[in-house]
Formats: structure tokens, sequence, C-alpha cells
């Protein structure tokens, strides 16, 4: 099944009379299951192509489905329910609510985007919660935690309400390089367990070495395609 | 909702400084509001109370057109027996009419037979006077209070007692002219000093009706005022209306013989009484000008602090309505604290005044006791005021919180 599908995709910013150009004509296709990384300098536009992936922006010009939905169809509430039903986000600074212990990190999208009744919900957390090894840290909050355990934590927000596809913008940015392994490695795991679609950005070369395909972008237009190694479909 | 109302909670515990500031806030303006409308609500009942059960009654009956030459006493505007006694048949046909007495108020000359001045008198029936008025004998500073006075005596104020010195025991002569252009003496024995009151009635006079009727040759049944006592005070704009349509009978309505007035018209005291309600109406806009300003600020702050965070929720799919409802029930929430700090300070202050007797002095009366009271309704609305201006204040935060661009959001430092 095709996750995304991007056909000369482009995205202009305007600032005033200036225009800036972050994408010009995109096209690739992301399979369900894929393990896929976007990788390239700053400013190449990997964030604005994980932007628009993740339902967030609409592309300026081009055609960007994702899930079978044409992304530029979707109105702000549309897309805000779209994304809260099939979309898990994982931010570099992970991006957890300090209010909120781990348990309810991870609960947040189950009560305040979709609508779980409480047992399934337990009992989903819990199996993520065990998936990404943090069941024993469920009342701690955030600033209990370290920066590895905290994106451990994202991954499990991002994958609780049973989401297609994560989306994950430099994910490994603010971990060291030991941990950032290990995040991956999770990511890659998680996603042959669950069979979710992994798309991350990173400028990292051990990092991007996990993914099973690389795009590389260079100046807003996809360069090399590397098949690093054949995708493990659940 | 529940969810809603613990993470609302737990962000208003995030910076709890601030919040108990704005919650503080809130309960001193409650607070304000509230004793002020007790105090305020108590003195007025208070003032009230004495110029309507010791000079004015709740409402009172006259001739057409003798309140607009009340100043000259005009005897030509009585109302003769017939009128009277239509008057109180129609006085003793409301059942929310507890008492009445008819008066005869007449200018004089006052004399101690060495000096004479200018006084004005009231001629009254002192049981339907007591029954009717029933502090006027605790305005008698000086001399025998109960029964207020008997044929041939006169209760007079301390200002021409000390002014003429005329003592208890005294004898002194009212010399009046009726109707006719006559003039009449009497002779009276005082019987008693009455404290001033500030307004009306500071130099009136008291002798019985009979002993007015005598010197102005008025016949039985004769008066120029019927003083009127209602069950509560609130009834007394429905018998207003209502004696003032059975008075006004068929035929009668092109000259009608009767007009009724509530006490508010009757003393320059009423103009107070409406100062005491604006300064109560000025307090409550400060209220709602601190509520206002005070959450407005905090949601705002609310709003900018936690810019990355509303990305964030709203990039993982929160619906605008619930990021919308969040800062809204942050903002309801402030208000809610505060107001119910506040209403239980108030309660406790009124309770404190109330165990610990406050008196002043009105006009030359000391210890009048202060009772604040404050009804539901007085607290019911204070709170409803300030959770809709609340809910007012945190709307325009929580609507840009809501419609903010989650890319934007995510990337703000």
């Amino acid at each position: 099944m095709r996750v995304v599908a991007a056909e000369e995709v482009s995205k202009i910013y305007r600032a005033g009379d200036v225009a800036v150009t972050a994408l010009r004509g995109v096209s690739f296709a992301i399979d369900s299951g894929a393990f896929v990384s976007f990788v390239g300098p700053s400013g190449s536009g990997k964030s604005t192509l994980l932007n628009l992936i993740g339902c967030l922006d609409r592309p300026t010009g081009g055609k960007l489905s994702v899930l079978g939905r044409d992304v530029a169809a979707l109105d702000r509430r549309e897309s805000a329910a779209f994304r809260g039903q099939n979309i898990g986000f994982i931010f570099q600074d992970f991006n957890l609510i300090p209010v909120l212990t781990v348990y309810e990190n991870v609960e947040y999208p189950l009560v305040m985007v979709q609508n779980w009744p409480k047992r399934r919900r337990h009992d989903r957390i819990m199996a993520l919660l065990d998936a990404v090894g943090m069941a024993d840290q469920a009342q701690k909050r955030p600033d209990q935690i370290s920066g590895g355990q905290k994106q451990r934590v994202a991954v499990a927000r991002a994958l609780a309400p049973e989401t297609k596809l994560v989306l994950a913008d430099e994910p490994t940015a603010n971990l060291d390089s030991e941990t950032a392994h290990r995040v991956i490695e999770l990511m890659r795991r998680l996603k042959t367990e669950l069979g979710v679609t992994f798309i991350f950005s990173t400028h990292d070369p051990k990092i991007m070495a996990a993914a099973e395909i690389i795009y590389h972008l260079e100046d807003g237009k996809v360069g090399e395609v590397e098949a690093v190694r054949e995708a493990a479909h659940a | 909702m529940l969810n809603l109302l613990k993470i609302a909670i737990r962000n208003l515990i995030r910076s709890w400084r601030r919040t108990f500031l704005t919650a503080g806030l809130i309960t001193i303006g409650v607070v304000a509001v509230l004793l002020f409308t007790s105090l305020a609500g108590s003195f007025k009942g208070l003032m009230i109370g004495q110029f309507t059960d010791s000079i004015t009654g709740h409402l009172e009956i006259h001739a057409k057109g003798y309140v607009a030459s009340i100043d000259n006493l005009p005897l030509t505007l009585d109302m003769d027996p017939a009128m009277t006694a239509r008057a109180e048949t129609a006085l003793k046909s409301a059942p929310a009419i507890v008492a009445y007495a008819p008066r005869i108020k007449f200018a004089a000359m006052f004399s101690n037979f060495a000096e004479t001045t200018g006084v004005r008198v009231n001629g009254i029936d002192p049981a339907r006077e007591d029954a009717t008025l029933p502090l006027l004998k605790t305005r008698i500073a000086a001399g025998e209070a109960e029964g207020l006075l008997r044929k041939g005596q006169i209760l007079i104020p301390d200002l021409l007692a000390n002014g003429m010195n005329v003592k208890l025991g005294d004898t002194v002569v009212l010399v009046a002219t009726n109707k006719d252009g006559s003039v009449n003496g009497q002779t009276f024995v005082v019987r008693g000093i009455l404290s001033g009151l500030n307004g009306p009635g500071g130099r009136d006079s008291y002798i019985h009706i009979e002993d007015a009727r005598h010197i102005l040759r008025l016949p039985d049944g004769e008066a120029n005022e019927i003083v009127v006592r209602t069950k509560e005070l609130g009834d007394v704009a429905p018998v207003v209306a209502s004696l003032s349509a059975t008075l006004a009978a068929p035929g009668d309505a092109d000259r009608p013989f009767f007009e009724v007035h509530r006490w508010d018209q009757l003393t320059p005291f009423a103009t107070v009484a409406r100062m005491i309600d604006l300064l109560t109406v000025f307090i409550k806009v400060i209220l709602v000008s601190i509520v206002l300003i005070s959450v407005m600020n905090v949601m705002i702050m609310a709003v900018y602090e936690r810019i990355r965070e509303i990305g964030t929720i709203a990039a993982i799919g929160t619906p605008p309505r619930r990021i919308l409802g969040l800062f809204l029930t942050e903002g309801l929430l402030l208000s809610v604290f505060g107001t119910v700090l506040g209403v239980v300070l108030s309660l406790g202050a009124i309770l404190a005044l109330n165990l610990r007797t406050v008196s002043f002095a009105f006009g030359q009366q000391d210890h009048i006791v202060l009772a604040p009271t404050i009804g539901a309704s007085d607290v019911v609305s204070a709170c409803i005021v300030v959770i809709v201006v609340a809910s007012l204040a945190s709307l325009q935060p929580a609507w840009k919180a809501a419609r903010m661009d989650p890319i934007a959001a995510l990337r703000h430092v």
C-alpha cells in the first residue's frame, strides 16, 4: 500500500515581496511499512517536506497524497482530524507536555484527540511503555527523566492512537550518539513489530545508515535515492 | 472534560505564584464588593428605617396638591372628614398595610412667655402614631417616652428647647391661624424633648390631634396627612400603585382628590440612598475591571509562554475547539478559585461584624448598631459577574491559541 505519493511537489514561502522556494518539484513514493530517511544540509527542504507529509502545511504546487488523501484538499479542521487519526509526530526537542506524567503524555492523544475507553487506553499505553522500556517510569514527569527517555516516551506517544505513519524531524539531534542509535533502533523495531511507516529527517550519517531508503535533498530537490537495505515489511 | 480540567489545573499550578496573585486580586475584588454591599445595605436600611419609622412612614396620603405646597403647611388643602373616611376605607382593604395614622400639620408661633419663634406642629393620635412610627418614641431624649403624649402636652425638638431654654414640665404657648384667618392659642406642658435628625423633622413639635383640631377649629375626622406603615419596605411600591388607583375613583380622573407618595418622594435622604446604590455599582465596575485585566493578562502570558506546547498539541491533532476549551477552562478555574475564596472570606467578615457589634452615631442618636447582611442574590450575582467576565477575558487569548499555526508555534523559541 502506498502511504505517501508526491508528484512534482513544490513549496514557496512568501515574506512580503520576497519569495523563497523551499521545494522544487519533488517526486517520490513511500510504501507502507517503510523506514525512510530524508537527509540533507540545513535549508535543503527536509522539514518543509515533513510538514507537508504531516498535513501541517499545504504544497504550493504539484500533488501530494498521504494515506490516499490529497493534502491540499484538507482544511484546517480536517487536517487536524486526519493527523490525529493517522499520523504520529516525534520532535527534535521531544515536546512532551511538562505538566503530564509519562503515562499521561502517552495517554494524551487517546483522550484529547481520540476518545478511547479507559480499559483499552490503559492496555495500549502500558503495552507501548513496555515496548519502549519506560513502563517503570510511567508516573514520572518529563523533567524527571533523561533526554533519551523523553524521546522514547515521544515514540510511544506518536504510536499510541494506532497511527499508520510516524514522522520524526531530526529525532536524534539533541541526543548523544549512543542514545541516538538506541532510539533509532527502537523505532526500527517498532516499525517491524507494528507495521508502521517511519519517515525521519537527519543529517547524521550514522543515523541515516539505519534507514532502508534514503532520499537525499539538496536545494529543495530530491537527488540521489539510496536503498540501504531491503525493506522488512511487517 | 475531566482530562481538560486536570490539564488546566496542572497548568495553573505550574505557575502557582502567578495563579495565587491573580486569584488573590479577584478575591480582594469580591470581598470589596460583598462587604461594601452588605455594609452599605445595612447602613442604608438603618437610615431608611430611621426616617420611615420615626418621620415619614412608608407612604403618605394627602389631598391633591398638598405636597407641592408642604413648606407652607396649607390648611386649605386638608382632607375633610368624608375624604379621610374614604382614604381609611381604602387603607383597611389593603392587606399589606399594618397601621396608619392621621395627622394635622400646621405652622404655629411657639412662645415660652419670654421669646417667640415659628414652629411646625404635628397633631397626632399617639397610639396610632406609635403603631405606625415605632421609632418616634426612641427619639424622645428627655421625658417619658411611653405613650408619646396626652392632650395638653407637647413634644419639642432639642433645637427649640436649647435655643429658648425650655425644660421638661415648662408651660409654653402655641398660637396658630385657622382656615378662616382667626388666631387661636393654647398652653401646653412640655412632655418630652426630641433628639434631632438630619433632614426634615428637625424642627417638628408634636401635640395631640384633638388639641390641633381645637386650636385650628377643625371638625372631628379632618386631617391633612395620613401616614401609613406597610408590612415590608418592598410592599411600598405596589401598595402606592394600588391606593393611587383605588383613590382615583371613576369620575375623579380629571380632578383626583388624593395623592399618594412613597417615603423616598418625601425625604431628601432618598438621594443619599441612591448615592449609596451608585457607589455599590461603582465598586462592582471596579471588580469587573480587576477581573478583566488580571485574567486577560494571565491568559495572554500563559499562551505566550506555551506557544511550542500549543504547536505540539495542535500538530498531534488536538481539535482547535479543544485548545480553546483548555485555555477557557484555565481562565474560568482561576476566577472560580478567586471567587470562592472571596465569598468565604466575605461571609466570614460579615459574620465577624455581626458578632462584634459595630455601632455609630447618626444625628444625635448614638449606638445605632450596624448589622451587615448579604442576600443570596447579591452573592450569586457577584459570582456570575466574575465568572462571565473571566470567561470573556480568557476568550481572546484562548481564541489566539486555538488559531495558532502549528508550524510557526513549533518553531517559536
